[in-house]
């Protein structure tokens, strides 16, 4: 799986969240929380999707490194491929 | 649908919490069965059909109705966690709402500012002190689930030392919410600041059954097992964890369904009475009320009246206190629904007047008096309304509601609409597993009833808080 598709989960999963928000134009490498309207609840929702989705499971204490698209493409990309 | 013998939660009522509990479950995949005594949704806030016209009962205004993208407002959060689209409430904003009292007026609209500076201007002496107090709530994190019990009224005293300033801004916010007579819990008091004054009022278009009508496509596609006419008699537990419910409907009768989690939405001293034997620890609620609603041939606005809520109240100081008649009638409410900016869907007229009520007075008249008295609540209803429109409306149809309805359809004990005075603010119980969502976990309104619903859910459902 290359990053490009480990970023268009990600970002499908936050589309349904967020959803009344625009999320073609976020900077990867900004904070997700400044760009869009995402608090510490929609974090948690982002973690049970991709379980959910993708059984991908993402431990509290890596919550951190969700915090820009391009520091979760980084950090799930090895664990989607541990999947695949 | 059939009843499965095991679910991982049951979640009790199909009300706002019950349901928004129920989806946030159900999205992540937890097989849960939604039962709810009446043959409809909504709980307090539902509607029936009569003569061929809608009635609403409760929303007089969804609270929090803050514009599209307000980032951080619980309106806008727990449509996201709902993953519902703002679009779909087709929320239509107030145009303004009056706090009547004898000797001064004050009106509100969903721009704080303008409530701000008539307050300033009407009460000179109090400006310091009442712009501490915003700062004061503005900083208060009011749905901390440790927040300690605190009277509203003394913090209030803190900063503002004019009595009629104090009961002018208070009355709304009780009679929308408070389960406490004569004050508020301060957090209690802090949401409904913030949900009323600071981010206004709306209507769904369509009404209640807007709201309800989303929550329950959600639940349909989520797969819920959601019942209706299905009572909870017991909830099962062994050392104080929950094993299982006792429910029972017409088809099936009696039945025991085995769960680990039970949230229920039904009042904290009805749940336990359910759960425990002889449970009397927490105290059902006193607040009652009844509602006339009137459809009427004009508008308010053709008969002189553009407010869309009226918190009417004809003493110097404002009395929130289960009457010792069978209602209060010297304070009111008015809900003038099609006042808010978007009426378009509305072909008549409503008014809907609601009283304070009595609800020991109203169980015990006989059917005959019964009938009689709502008669003359009726009468005190129109006699009010005359007061604010400029001529007398052409009524077409009326109805009242009574306490007496409100337990029948509710459950709730003594007909209490915003529950017993006791809460358990992080849902929990000496119950392991029995989870408190709705009024009597604190959060309140629709909106509030709501996230509590995907609170609890989250907090012991999702990422199991409690075990």
């Amino acid at each position: 799986m290359t990053a490009t598709d480990v970023r268009t989960k990600v970002l499908d999963i936050i589309a349904d969240i967020a959803l009344d928000d625009d999320v073609s134009t976020i900077d990867d490498s900004v904070s997700l929380r400044e760009q869009l309207d995402l608090d510490s609840m929609d974090f948690l929702d982002i973690v049970m999707e991709l379980k959910k989705r993708h059984k991908v499971e993402v431990p509290q204490e890596d919550y951190p490194k969700l915090a820009t698209m391009q520091s979760c493409v980084d950090y799930l990309s090895p664990k989607f491929q541990a999947l695949a | 649908m059939e009843i499965k013998t095991s679910y991982d939660a049951v979640v009790v009522g199909a009300g706002m919490s019950g349901m928004a509990a129920a989806i946030r479950l159900a999205m992540f995949d937890r097989k849960v069965l939604l039962i709810e005594k009446h043959s409809i949704p909504g709980g307090l806030n539902s509607f029936y059909r009569r003569a061929n016209r809608n009635l609403d009962v409760g929303l007089h205004a969804l609270t929090n109705a803050v514009p599209k993208g307000t980032r951080g407002a619980p309106l806008t959060k727990l449509l996201k966690q709902l993953r519902i689209p703002y679009e779909k409430l087709k929320l239509s904003p107030q145009t303004h709402s009056l706090i009547r009292f004898p000797e001064q007026t004050l009106s509100f609209t969903n721009d704080f500012n303008e409530f701000d500076d008539q307050i300033k201007s009407t009460f000179p002496e109090q400006v310091t002190g009442w712009s501490n107090f915003v700062e004061a709530i503005k900083s208060f994190d009011e749905t901390n689930l440790q927040n300690e019990y605190q009277s509203a009224k003394e913090k209030t005293s803190e900063y503002i030392s004019d009595p009629l300033l104090l009961e002018m801004i208070f009355s709304p916010l009780m009679i929308y919410g408070s389960a406490w007579e004569h004050d508020m819990d301060w957090s209690q008091f802090v949401i409904m600041f913030k949900s009323i004054y600071l981010e206004g009022l709306g209507r769904p278009e369509g009404g209640v059954r807007t709201i309800i009508k989303l929550l329950t496509d959600k639940l349909k596609e989520l797969d819920v097992d959601l019942r209706y006419s299905c009572e909870l008699l017991k909830v099962q537990s062994k050392d104080d964890v929950v094993t299982g419910v006792f429910i029972k409907d017409r088809k099936h009768g009696e039945l025991e369904v085995k769960t680990n989690q039970v949230f229920s939405s039904i009042g904290l001293p009805e749940t336990m009475g359910l759960a425990t034997s002889n449970d009397r620890a927490h105290p059902a609620g006193s607040m009652s009320f009844t509602e006339s609603i009137f459809f009427i041939k004009e508008t308010p606005k053709d008969l002189g009246q553009n407010a869309t809520l009226i918190f009417h109240n004809n003493r110097d100081r404002y009395l929130y206190q289960k009457p010792e008649t069978l209602i209060d009638d010297q304070s009111a409410v008015i809900c003038l629904p099609n006042n808010y900016h978007s009426d378009g869907e509305m072909d008549e007229g409503i008014a809907r007047v609601t009283f304070m009520a009595n609800n020991d007075l109203w169980t015990s008249l006989s059917e005959d008096e019964y009938k009689a008295k709502k008669e003359e609540v009726s009468l005190k209803a129109k006699k009010l309304l005359a007061q604010y429109f400029d001529q007398e409306p052409t009524i077409t149809y009326e109805d009242t509601f009574t306490p007496k309805t409100v337990t029948r359809y509710t459950s709730h004990y003594a007909g209490a609409v915003y529950g017993s005075p006791d809460k358990t603010r992080d849902g929990t119980t000496k119950i392991k597993g029995l989870v408190i969502t709705g009024t009597d976990q604190g959060f309140l309104g629709i909106v509030g009833a709501m996230l509590s619903g995907i609170s609890m859910a989250n907090y012991h459902g999702l990422q199991g808080g409690s075990q």
